[in-house]
């Protein structure tokens, strides 16, 4: 009797697990299928548009939709954009983590103000901060140029980096911070020599996170950034982006220029990979010292 | 005359929110000597020596009052620099903890933030501070290596040399035994008593028989309370307060 009712509590236990396990699967399958539909996607409908001329040559025929030529007006636009947004977001965001980590003690009001405000920001659309941006554009007297762009994706991307960047930092063990104190050093020498070596990795993902963001975005440039034909050679000119080439191409009624669309798509998602495995190629070599 | 120790606790009290953790501790800590804090746990071991190098700091709801005279300078005082406080004093803690970087960069982190060695002799340095530790015959040849491939009996010897290197006058241990095999504990004990030849060595332990081993000065704490304080000898042979008695026999643990 005893035995049969502990060997049925058995059974729905394995039947439990395996239900479970089952609907894990099915999760990751759709994930994996998500990625691969998209990129399928991307390289089927843009293969025909793909040639050599795409990412070497500007847009040819007609301005902004262009059947020939190609986009390199974007690929520069948006590699400049987004580097120049990463640069300043990360100039800000990292004392700001460094800060509300090292700095204040652990139930600090400041701190978890900071992190509310990150929470908030983060989930700003960011058509909102294309808004902004063109607000504080117009107030300094800006056109619609790669530095108001720039502006623009940078307050787009430093709540994404800092909330990246705090996670990693968080996850430090007092006792490693202690020790660094011990031997007289400042907060911020244990802020510069010791986390951000520690937590080396993880900054480097916040970054590249905040970067594929950027660069990926195109609300925010739409007002900001304006679009150009031509390869911009100052922060003062317009410059255009591979997020806004895809809108307007798509836009289209010419088949050809939607295809275009996608080979631009597809020369986007290459570029964001490329980008990810060289940085992370270069975080390897920094990863040897760090304590687990 | 008196001789005055350079580390001296005058009153101390430390409450973490609206808890007291230690009553009215007075101490003063002989020059030159292992002075080894005893008690059950929970009894303000750690707090007391945290509380020697201000490391009690960054922590939430702290408050401390009384004196610390290290030098016969208050470290508690607004004016007195706290790196300043913290350099004179080497701290192993229960886990070593390298700093992320190379074996030769954890001992050379300290030389290199004060700025006290000469760039040209850091490398005879480390190598000085590493052969005290007992380290060097087997690091000699991979410097360049993460602190974290050590063994953890390795590791907390480099935390010793990295302490050393700074130049302190006085050592605190806190429990540095505890996450080590025997053999390694052995050695980090003889390390210390070596080195109280030259330094002052303060050490939390809960471990009684370690503290026979090696103690010169025993104090005795009891729920954050310094119960009996006195020369290892005397305290084991003669504990006068009913409470050390009954820690001794393992009554209260």
């Amino acid at each position: 009797m005893i035995l049969s009712r502990e060997s049925r509590r058995l059974r729905r236990r394995k039947m439990e697990e395996r239900i479970f396990r089952a609907l894990m699967a099915v999760s990751i399958l759709i994930v994996i299928g998500c990625l691969v539909l998209i990129v399928g996607t991307i390289i089927w409908k843009g293969l025909p548009a793909m040639s050599l001329s795409m990412i070497t040559q500007i847009p040819k025929g007609g301005y902004y939709l262009g059947k020939e030529g190609g986009i390199l007006n974007a690929i520069i636009g948006s590699l400049y954009l987004a580097s120049g947004a990463t640069v300043l977001a990360i100039l800000f965001s990292l004392p700001v983590v460094l800060y509300i980590n090292v700095y204040t003690k652990k139930r600090s009001r400041l701190a978890s103000l900071t992190r509310f405000s990150f929470d908030v920001l983060w989930g700003i659309p960011s058509i909102v901060y294309g808004a902004f941006g063109f607000i504080i554009m117009v107030f300094f007297g800006l056109r619609a140029s790669l530095l108001a762009g720039i502006l623009a994706v940078a307050l787009l991307e430093f709540p994404i980096m800092s909330r990246a960047a705090d996670e990693v930092i968080r996850m430090v063990p007092r006792e490693l911070l202690e020790a660094s104190y011990s031997l007289g050093a400042t907060r911020l020498e244990t802020a510069l020599k010791v986390v951000v070596r520690q937590c080396l990795p993880g900054l480097l993902t916040a970054v590249l996170i905040a970067f594929g963001r950027g660069i990926g975005d195109a609300a925010s440039v739409l007002f900001t950034a304006g679009f150009t034909d031509r390869i911009p050679t100052s922060l003062l000119e317009p410059a255009a982006t591979l997020p806004l080439a895809i809108f307007f191409q798509l836009g289209t009624p010419f088949p050809e220029v939607q295809q275009r669309a996608y080979a631009s798509a597809a020369i986007l998602t290459v570029l964001i990979l490329i980008i990810s495995l060289v940085a992370r190629g270069l975080g390897k070599r920094y990863t040897r010292h760090i304590i687990k | 005359m008196e001789i005055r120790p350079h580390l001296s606790v005058q009153n101390l009290n430390v409450y973490f929110d609206q808890l007291r953790i230690l009553k009215d501790v007075s101490i003063d800590i002989p020059d030159h000597k292992i002075t080894v804090i005893i008690g059950p746990s929970g009894c303000g071991k750690t707090t007391l020596l945290k509380s020697l190098n201000r490391l009690l700091d960054p922590l939430d709801g702290v408050r401390v009052e009384g004196r610390v005279l290290v030098d016969n300078v208050d470290i508690y005082d607004p004016r007195t620099e706290v790196t300043e406080v913290r350099k004179k004093m080497g701290l192993l803690s229960q886990r070593p903890q390298p700093l992320p970087m190379s074996i030769y960069d954890n001992v050379a982190y300290g030389p290199r933030i004060h700025n006290h060695v000469d760039k040209k002799r850091l490398g005879e340095v480390v190598e000085q501070y590493l052969r005290m530790a007992g380290l060097w015959e087997e690091v000699k040849d991979r410097l360049g290596e993460p602190a974290s491939r050590l063994s953890v009996g390795q590791q907390q010897r480099l935390c010793l040399a990295r302490g050393l290197a700074v130049g302190p006058e006085i050592i605190l241990g806190d429990e540095p035994t505890s996450a080590l095999d025997p053999q390694s504990s052995q050695n980090v004990e003889r390390r210390l008593i070596e080195l109280k030849e030259e330094y002052t060595v303060i050490v939390v332990t809960h471990i009684l028989r370690q503290a026979k081993r090696i103690a010169d000065y025993i104090a005795f704490l009891y729920l954050g309370e310094l119960v009996e304080h006195g020369p290892a000898a005397e305290v084991f042979a003669n504990p006068r307060d009913p409470r050390m008695r009954a820690y001794l026999t393992g009554e209260i643990s």
